[in-house]
């Protein structure tokens, strides 16, 4: 019987649950959301002079991704998880094509709008669809 | 005959098990349908053709409601599969219903947003910042939508049947689900309207 056991045994369901485990989720949730909002809320009531853009560009992709880990772990309860961890894997796996799709589509079209002027782009624009 | 009563229990548990990771791999690449419509959404926010720019157009403490309302509606969810698994079949419809009446609130808040902007004439056909708004943020809503239909089966499932294996099992889905539809909700909260302010 125990040779019959695959590696998928190990893997127990997400039932340990605590109320603990998600009221940290919700409590850090909260958090990070406030703080950028507050962040962001100043910023622009002070006519957009208290922080420098790049910061707050940073700031508040920081908190999110803050709070992104926090919801990962405390709600969907990844890093929880017994080996081996197909989950994380297939989230890692996610995070790479997003990351390519992301990045690559915003350089290739950054790029090709530096590159082409309005008229080569209006060219373009009736080859394509026979008018603007 | 108890080996065989664990044998059978084992062999659920490992359904269940592939079940569970089956769904994870859906979300994962629900995740990237996602994230193309996110990178269309940053190619394209800056071409506003003349119209309002996400700067005139979205009010902050609106969006920070409905962030806290998703943001509140994941934590009953929580508290639903908590319940679920001290067997207590009223405090996880009580958790359900809590969890559809916000997610309803979200929705209307959405889409309430939705009609003042076709109503000032910024709709989807306006330009190509607002037509990948709608799309991203519709997109979001649509799962909304269906993650409340879904919750509603589910309740009426759990008043019939109990708290089965089956609807156990469904359950910590849909839970997978909504908090995962939380998770997509803060980059749109931070990406298209912190962001969009600045």
């Amino acid at each position: 019987m125990a040779k019959m056991q695959t590696p998928v045994h190990a893997q127990h369901e997400t039932d340990h649950a605590t109320l603990g485990l998600y009221i940290s989720g919700f409590l850090l949730s909260l958090l990070f959301t406030l703080t950028a909002f507050g962040l962001v809320e100043e910023h622009v009531h002070s006519g957009h002079t208290v922080f420098s853009h790049q910061f707050l560009i940073g700031a508040t992709v920081v908190l999110a991704l803050a709070q992104f880990f926090a919801q990962i772990y405390f709600f969907l309860h990844l890093g929880r998880e017994t080996k081996p961890r197909w989950k994380l894997l297939v989230l890692f796996f996610m995070v790479l094509v997003v990351l390519i799709v992301v990045i690559g589509s915003i350089w290739i079209m950054y790029n090709l709008n530096y590159r082409m002027t309005p008229d080569q782009i209006n060219q373009y624009m009736i080859n394509q669809n026979g008018g603007i | 005959m108890s080996e065989v009563a664990l044998g059978i229990q084992e062999e659920e548990r490992e359904a269940d098990v592939k079940t569970t990771f089956g769904f994870w791999v859906y979300i994962m690449t629900d995740c990237v349908l996602f994230a193309s419509l996110f990178a269309t959404y940053a190619v394209l926010h800056r071409n506003t053709f003349g119209g309002p720019s996400s700067n005139e157009l979205f009010s902050l403490p609106y969006a920070l409601a409905e962030t806290l309302v998703l943001l509140t509606s994941s934590f009953t969810c929580g508290l639903a599969v908590l319940a679920a698994q001290r067997r207590n079949k009223n405090l996880v419809l009580a958790c359900f219903a809590i969890t559809a009446l916000l997610g309803l609130t979200f929705l209307g808040l959405e889409l309430h947003e939705f009609r003042d902007f076709v109503l000032q004439g910024d709709s989807w056909r306006r330009s190509g910042f607002l037509s990948s708004f709608f799309t991203l943020v519709g997109t979001h809503g649509l799962h909304i939508t269906s993650g409340l239909i879904w919750m509603a089966v589910m309740i009426a499932q759990i008043q019939r049947r109990g708290l089965t294996r089956g609807t156990l099992r469904r359950l910590n889905l849909l839970s997978m689900f909504w908090h995962f539809l939380d998770v997509v909700w803060i980059f749109i909260f931070t990406i298209v309207y912190l962001q969009g302010v600045l």
